[in-house]
Parts: C-alpha cells; sequence; structure tokens
C-alpha cells in the first residue's frame, strides 16, 4: 500500500506509461481542481481590481488591476462609518453562528439518540416552519419588536442584542437536521457502553458525542456565521442607526444611490468583509478535514 | 477509542459550557434508572438556572410598570417551567430540546402565525389601525385654518439628538400666555418653563431639555414631515404653517356616532362606515382614504385565484420557480461533489490550498457578490461582454436573464456543496470502498452502490432545505436582474421573477403597502414548498432511519 501511494511521487519525471497513470490517478484531480479556482476566483479578481483602482468608478475597472491605489481603503474609513459596521457584524455573527450551533447540537442529540412522544413530528415541524418565506413574516417582526423597544430599550430596534435574539429564532432547522444525519452516522455502542459505566446523558453528550462530531461543528458554525454575515433584510429593517449597522446593511446604503462612483469604497468594502469569513475557515479547517468516525469504529 | 478522544475535537468541547473535569470518579455502580449526579453538573445547572432567574427578574420589572399582565404571566410561566423541568430528573429529551425550542417560538413561530393571521384581514396602507384611530386621522387631516384660530410661533425639533432622523416634535409658545407646549402625532403638551430657553422677544424656543431645536437648513430638509405632522388637540388640531409658525384650526369633517357616519360640516356630504370593507363610504360610492383593519374572511385567497391581474401570470412564474430552485440546488450539488470527489483521495497534495482558494466565493459576502455580478453582465462595461469581446444585453432577453441568474447562482452556491461534500465524505469509513475495490468493483461501481448512497443519506435533507431556500431566495433575483426583463404589456411580471418578487413587488409595490394580500399569497408560497418537501421527504425516508 505504501510503496503502491509513494510510486507515482518518485516517478514524476519518468517518460511514458507512468505519467500517464499518473494523470489518470492523480493528474486528472489536479485540472479539476486547477479549474475549479479559476472559476471561483474570476469575480474576485475583478474585485481586487475595482478595489485597487485610482479612479474608483465601475466603468473604469479592468479584470485585472490597472493601478495600486489604497485611496478606496482609506475613503471608506474616512467617509463612512465602516470601522463600527465592521465591528457589530463581528459581534453579531460570532455569538449568533456559537450560540445557535449550540441550541442546534442539543437538539440533534435528542432527536438521533432518544426515543419520545412527538420526536417525528417536531422533527417535521421544525423543517416545515423553516420553510414558511420568513421575509413576509417582516410586518408582524417589525411590530413585535416596536413593542420591545418600548419596554426593554436594551433589546430593541438598534441594538446588536435584539438582532442576536431575532437570528436564534432561525437556531433550529437545517443546522439540527444536518446534526441529527452526523449523529446518526456514530455507531450507538459507543454511548451505550458510556452508559453502562456510569455515564450521565449529559456526560455522553459533552464528552463522547460533542468531539466525535466536532468536523461537523465547525462546518455548521462556519455556515451560520457567513448566513449571519451576509443576512441582510431583517438587518436592514431592524437597525437604522448609522453607527449600528451591519456591514450588509451600510454597504448596500453605499452603492444604493451613488453606484458607479463608490465601485471601488464598495469592492474596497467587500474584500475586508471576506477577511473575517476567511479567517474563521482557516482557523476551522482542521477540524473540517480530520476524519469524524474513522478513530471511533477501529476503537 | 482514546485517541479519538484526546483528538482535535476535545479542543472544541463547548468551551464555557461544560468545563472538561479531568479524573473523573467513575464510580462502577450499577445504573439503574439513574446515573449518579456529578459535581460539575449540578455547578453548571445552578449557574445557569440562576442566570435564568436573573433575566426574568430584569425582564418583569418593565412588564409591571406598562402593566402588560399577559406579558408577565407567559414569563413567570416559561421561568417555572424551566426551573421544573432542569431541577427534576425526568423528561431528559425536553432538556435537549427547549433552550432551542424557546427562541423558535419567540421569534419564528409567533411571527408566521401572527402573519398567517394578517391574511384573513385587510391589513395594509389605510387600514392599519382601529376604526378609532381611523376616525382621529380623518378629523386630524381636515383641519383648516378658520378666522380667530389660536396662533403659535413654531420651532422644529427632533427627540432625542439626531437632527436627520429623530421623531419630530412641535416646540409651540403661545404669545399670548407664554405658555410653551410639546406636540407630536400624539398629542399636547405642556413644558415646565424651567426646561426651556425662549427668545424674550417672539417667545420663539431656543433650547429645550431632551429635544435638539433644527436650524433652518436641517428643517426645510425635512419639510415634507413637517407638512405631514398633526398635533391633535380637543378642539381640531395644530399645524404648521411655513417653518416658524403654527396655528389652531378647526375639524371640517366630524364622525357622528349617532349614523356611524363621518359628515363633512362645510359641504354636508356624509360618508357612512362600512364594516364589511372597513372604511368609510359616501352613497356616490367615494370612500375616504383612511380606513381602519377588518376581517375580509377568504378574499385574500379567492382574489389569488380569481382576479385575471393576479392568477394569469401566476402559473407561469410558479413553473420558472421550480426550474431556478431545482437548477440552483441541483446545478451547485452536481458540482460541489464531483470536485469533493475529485479532490478526496489520500494521494491527492496540496488539498488544503484548493480547499481554501474553492471556497473563496463562500467567504465573499453574497449580497455584494450578487451586485458585483449584475455589473459584470453590464451590456456596456461589463466584464462579460469584455472578456468575450461580446455586445449581449444579457439581463434584456428571457432566457439568457435566466441563464445569468442560474450561472450566479452556480457560483455563490457550490462551494457551500463542495463544503458540505468534503465533509460527508470524510465521515464515510474508508475501509468501505476499500472493500469495494478490493471485491473488485469499478471505482464507478463503488461510487454508485457505497459513496452516492451515504452521501444522500447524510445530505439528502440539506438539498431538500436547501430547494426550499432557492424557492425564496428573494436576493438572488432582486438584487441582480429585479425580476425583468419584463414582457412589454405587462409590467408586472418579469421572466426571471420568482413567487416571492413578485408577490413583493404587488404587494409592497407602487399601489401601496397590501400586507394582508401579502400574506396570503405567503401561505400559498408555502403550501406549495410544504408540499413538495414532504413529497421528497418519504421518498428519502426509505434510505435512511429517520424515524426509526
Amino acid at each position: 500500500m505504501t510503496t503502491y501511494a509513494d510510486a507515482p511521487v518518485a516517478n514524476r519525471n519518468a517518460k511514458g506509461k507512468s505519467k500517464n497513470r499518473w494523470f489518470s490517478q492523480v493528474g486528472w484531480r489536479h485540472l479539476v481542481g486547477v479549474l475549479a479556482v479559476v472559476f471561483s476566483l474570476f469575480p474576485i479578481l475583478f474585485v481586487l481590481s475595482a478595489a485597487l483602482n485610482p479612479l474608483g468608478t465601475l466603468s473604469s475597472t479592468e479584470l485585472l488591476p490597472t493601478g495600486a491605489s489604497f485611496e478606496n481603503f482609506t475613503n471608506l474609513f474616512d467617509k463612512t462609518a465602516f470601522g463600527h459596521w465592521f465591528l457589530n457584524s463581528l459581534l453579531i455573527a460570532g455569538a449568533a453562528s456559537f450560540v445557535s450551533i449550540f441550541l442546534s447540537a442539543l437538539a440533534a442529540y435528542a432527536f438521533s439518540r432518544m426515543r419520545f412522544a412527538g420526536r417525528r413530528f417536531g422533527l417535521l415541524t421544525l423543517l416545515l416552519i423553516q420553510m414558511f418565506p420568513q421575509f413576509l413574516a417582516i410586518v408582524a417582526i417589525f411590530l413585535i419588536f416596536t413593542t420591545v423597544t418600548d419596554l426593554w430599550p436594551a433589546l430593541g430596534f438598534n441594538t446588536p442584542w435584539g438582532l442576536f435574539l431575532l437570528y436564534m429564532g432561525g437556531a433550529l432547522g437545517v443546522n439540527t437536521w444536518l446534526m441529527k444525519g452526523f449523529f446518526d452516522t456514530l455507531p450507538r455502542e459507543l454511548d451505550e457502553s458510556a452508559t453502562m459505566d456510569g455515564a450521565t446523558h449529559a456526560q455522553v453528550f459533552f464528552r463522547i458525542m460533542l468531539p466525535l462530531v466536532a468536523p461537523i461543528l465547525a462546518v455548521t458554525a462556519l455556515l451560520s456565521f457567513i448566513g449571519t454575515i451576509n443576512e441582510f433584510m431583517i438587518a436592514n429593517v431592524f437597525l437604522t442607526n448609522t453607527e449600528s449597522k451591519t456591514l450588509a446593511v451600510g454597504m448596500f446604503g453605499l452603492v444604493a444611490g451613488e453606484r458607479n462612483n463608490n465601485f471601488g469604497m464598495f469592492a474596497a468594502g467587500t474584500l475586508l468583509t471576506a477577511i473575517p469569513t476567511v479567517l474563521v475557515f482557516q482557523l476551522l479547517q482542521r477540524y473540517i478535514v480530520s476524519g469524524l468516525t474513522a478513530g471511533a469504529v477501529k476503537g | 477509542m482514546s485517541t479519538s478522544l484526546s483528538g482535535p475535537g476535545s479542543a472544541t468541547q463547548a468551551p464555557g459550557r461544560e468545563p472538561v473535569r479531568s479524573g473523573l470518579p467513575r464510580k462502577s455502580r450499577t445504573a439503574r434508572n439513574h446515573a449518579p449526579i456529578t459535581a460539575t453538573g449540578l455547578v453548571v445547572k445552578v449557574v445557569l438556572l440562576g442566570l435564568v432567574a436573573g433575566i426574568a427578574i430584569w425582564a418583569a420589572f418593565p412588564l409591571i410598570e406598562a402593566e402588560h399582565w399577559i406579558g408577565l404571566g407567559i414569563l413567570a410561566v416559561t421561568t417555572a417551567v424551566l426551573f421544573y423541568l432542569y431541577l427534576g430528573r425526568r423528561h431528559i429529551p425536553a432538556k435537549y430540546l427547549v433552550p432551542g425550542t424557546i427562541f423558535l417560538i419567540a421569534f419564528q413561530v409567533f411571527p408566521v402565525l401572527y402573519t398567517a393571521s394578517t391574511a384573513f384581514t385587510n391589513f395594509g396602507d389605510g387600514h392599519r389601525g382601529s376604526k378609532q384611530d381611523a376616525i382621529v386621522a380623518i378629523q386630524t387631516s381636515s383641519v383648516k385654518q378658520v378666522p380667530g384660530s389660536t396662533e403659535y410661533s413654531l420651532s422644529i425639533a427632533t427627540k432625542g439628538d439626531d437632527p436627520a432622523t429623530g421623531a419630530l416634535v412641535f416646540l409651540l409658545s403661545d404669545p399670548k400666555t407664554k405658555e410653551v407646549f410639546a406636540g407630536d402625532a400624539g398629542g399636547l403638551r405642556k413644558l415646565d418653563p424651567g426646561q426651556v430657553e425662549a427668545s424674550s422677544l417672539t417667545g420663539k424656543v431656543t433650547a429645550a431639555d431632551g429635544y435638539t431645536v433644527l436650524n433652518i437648513g436641517q428643517a426645510s430638509v425635512r419639510s415634507k414631515e413637517i407638512t405631514d405632522l398633526i398635533v391633535p388637540t380637543s378642539g381640531g388640531a395644530i399645524r404648521s404653517n411655513g417653518l416658524t409658525r403654527a396655528y389652531e384650526g378647526k375639524a371640517v369633517r366630524a364622525y357622528d356616532a349617532g349614523c356611524d357616519c363621518v359628515k363633512d360640516t362645510e359641504t354636508g356630504k356624509t360618508w357612512t362606515a362600512d364594516a364589511k370593507s372597513g372604511a368609510f363610504v359616501a352613497a356616490d360610492g367615494e370612500r375616504l382614504t383612511q380606513g381602519w383593519k377588518v376581517n375580509v374572511g377568504l378574499k385574500n385567497f379567492s382574489r389569488v385565484l380569481t382576479d385575471p391581474n393576479i392568477s394569469r401570470p401566476f402559473f407561469g412564474t410558479l413553473l420558472w420557480n421550480f426550474a431556478f430552485a431545482i437548477g440552483s440546488t441541483g446545478l451547485t450539488f452536481l458540482l460541489g461533489m464531483a470536485i469533493a470527489l475529485a479532490l478526496h483521495s489520500p494521494r491527492m497534495k496540496g488539498t488544503n490550498l484548493y480547499r481554501v482558494l474553492l471556497i473563496l466565493p463562500y467567504a465573499m459576502p453574497s449580497f455584494a457578490m450578487l451586485l458585483v455580478w449584475r455589473d459584470m453582465f453590464n451590456t456596456d462595461f461589463g466584464l462579460v461582454n469584455n472578456l468575450f469581446g461580446l455586445g449581449v444585453d444579457w439581463f434584456g432577453q428571457a432566457w439568457s436573464a435566466r441563464a445569468a441568474v442560474l450561472l450566479v447562482q452556480l457560483w455563490l452556491g457550490y462551494p457551500y456543496m463542495f463544503l458540505v461534500a468534503t465533509g460527508a465524505l470524510q465521515a464515510i469509513p474508508r475501509e468501505l470502498t476499500e472493500a469495494t475495490s478490493v471485491d473488485g468493483a469499478s471505482p464507478w461501481q463503488s461510487f454508485r452502490s457505497v459513496t452516492l448512497p451515504l452521501l444522500l443519506v447524510a445530505l439528502s435533507p440539506l438539498l431538500i432545505a436547501s430547494f426550499a431556500y432557492n424557492f425564496n431566495n428573494i436576493n438572488a433575483i432582486w438584487l441582480t436582474t429585479e425580476g425583468g426583463p419584463f414582457p412589454a404589456d405587462n409590467p408586472t411580471n418579469g421572466a426571471t421573477d420568482l413567487l416571492i418578487t413578485y408577490t413583493y413587488r404587488l404587494a409592497f409595490g407602487a399601489q401601496g403597502a397590501e400586507f394582508g394580500m401579502a400574506a396570503a399569497v405567503s401561505i400559498f408560497i408555502f403550501a406549495i414548498v410544504a408540499t413538495v418537501s414532504a413529497i421528497s421527504f418519504r421518498r428519502t425516508r426509505k434510505q435512511e432511519e429517520v424515524y426509526s
């Protein structure tokens, strides 16, 4: 097995059959990868080019950067409240993704490992509720939070906590299903043997199940983080103060009127917005990459 | 076993929630019904329940102050249930389900039910509040200046310290009595002279505690709002006359409870209340714009099916809506899975690099990238036309617009599918695929009979959810084509319109807000998506033991 796997690398420069074999076994995979990367990157290259474009307009931007000016970035911080928007987004998306993943994992554990009355009903209900076009409930949400703002201003409009609570309404849903699916793939013998050894249900959950589903926790936390950063429709109703806006709301306002002229600043903001999500992906990568059940089944 | 526990996972053990205890004394007592209570568990329980009690008490005071007894009751019951649940040893599944469910009910189920209930009303512009609100609005808007009206000198101010967005207030001083009032749509309030600074010459207010007085420039920016602001008083209402003067006028129209109608004292015309439509209607059919909210039963639903302006394009849009949702989900899944399979090989080098680069479209803010893509498809200076030397008006023709929208969806969505497919592939034990190759199966056979079924078990709920999401993906359409291109004879229904954008335009468009109508159509949308999902669930149910 080992020698077989090493062989193509050793013979990489050799001609003839071994090169063909290298291509049929590994090389085509690289070709697919490179093509996919080109497809993924060219619009981002366009944004980069726009952000570095000293003219800062849409009509003067080409695919490859024509200049290298940081004027768009300095304008972004001088002329708008971009710093505030950035911190608001990080705070809300970070807290919302962490808490919602935790709530989701709790529910997924119950759905996967326990049998109780209403389990099937609960699973289906979760899915059904999340299918209602939530955007059209915006009028109801607005009226509810008008009352909340009167009673508890700390949780009302223009506060990150109110928006956070609202996002928690969607904590149980797709993620719960996804996690339940992965809990289901873990062998039951694991938690049964732990229970026989005297572990409580909480110990089984925190010390056996959670570590084993760490990869999928990482994936769902990342998706939730990105989803929250991109959420626009509700945040746009919720946050009207310039300084309480999130990135999505603030930057949309930037190009709502002066689209062509502000495009450079908009592109610069887009690049800066991508930084936290790229960083989070890098941090979580090893959990995503590490195998899920490989160790558990062998043990 | 031990290796996997000390692996990467132990670091992500919900930090701060349940500290990992090292050297847990594993008592080997025979577990009958209950496992022993651990010290850590007890401490965490006490801290969290204390937090719940603290939040409940904090939240209770404003409720008591506002005499909001129903809200207080709900709060008390919720807190009591939480204590009962977590202090007892029974109802273990509920202990795991309740935290998320509370949020689900408060911020998802309740708004959805509230919206659904408005589908049976005429709630919308002109029908927002109660009948009493409508009467007040009719009377105050008919106010006219008559000889002998009290004149005030006016200062425009806002509540709080933001002159651009704060709520407008009229600071009025009576030139005769020198009394100062603050007035807004809620009514008139006398101000304590100690809180106010006024010009000694004209009596005009120059500063007041808690208010920001606007200068002429700031006020003229908001002149439309200032003209529309009417302060109701006992004898009529106060309106502004320019930016520095205001008058208290008399209402020309008045409500008469005897005939349940509104009478115009100048023309003598009467409008009688119509409880069915929630409006005051005159004998000649003229209705006053200010009405009130009433129950209209199934009228909104029957309008969707029978009103030709709504029902005619409904089915064409429905068809494209399915094509869009299936296309978006299917194409992204196929491409994402194909790339995940290609990169999922023990001999692949540099997979991490590929992964980092491939995921970038997903890391980019999607709302911004949708707008960027719209500009890349621009006819005159768009990148797509520039690169290929074309002059195609992509969003100008039905099929090219549809193809463009799907391409944008593919670009935005396939990294997500790639990510979850990679995660699911890693969860498939390598022994299984190795076993098939030992048994002589071709890679395609092993993919068809082992990898794909296992992938689908893990991902089918996610595919259904993705379908449901894309079925109502308002951003994907609204930020790119805005539903266009539109046929020349029908400006309300475009080639790329989804039901939700179409509804949005119908309900919130030029004719004014019709929330009741919008809610009715969203119930139709919900029914369609729910039916499709229920059917696909019945099919996937055979593959997995969801209900076992």
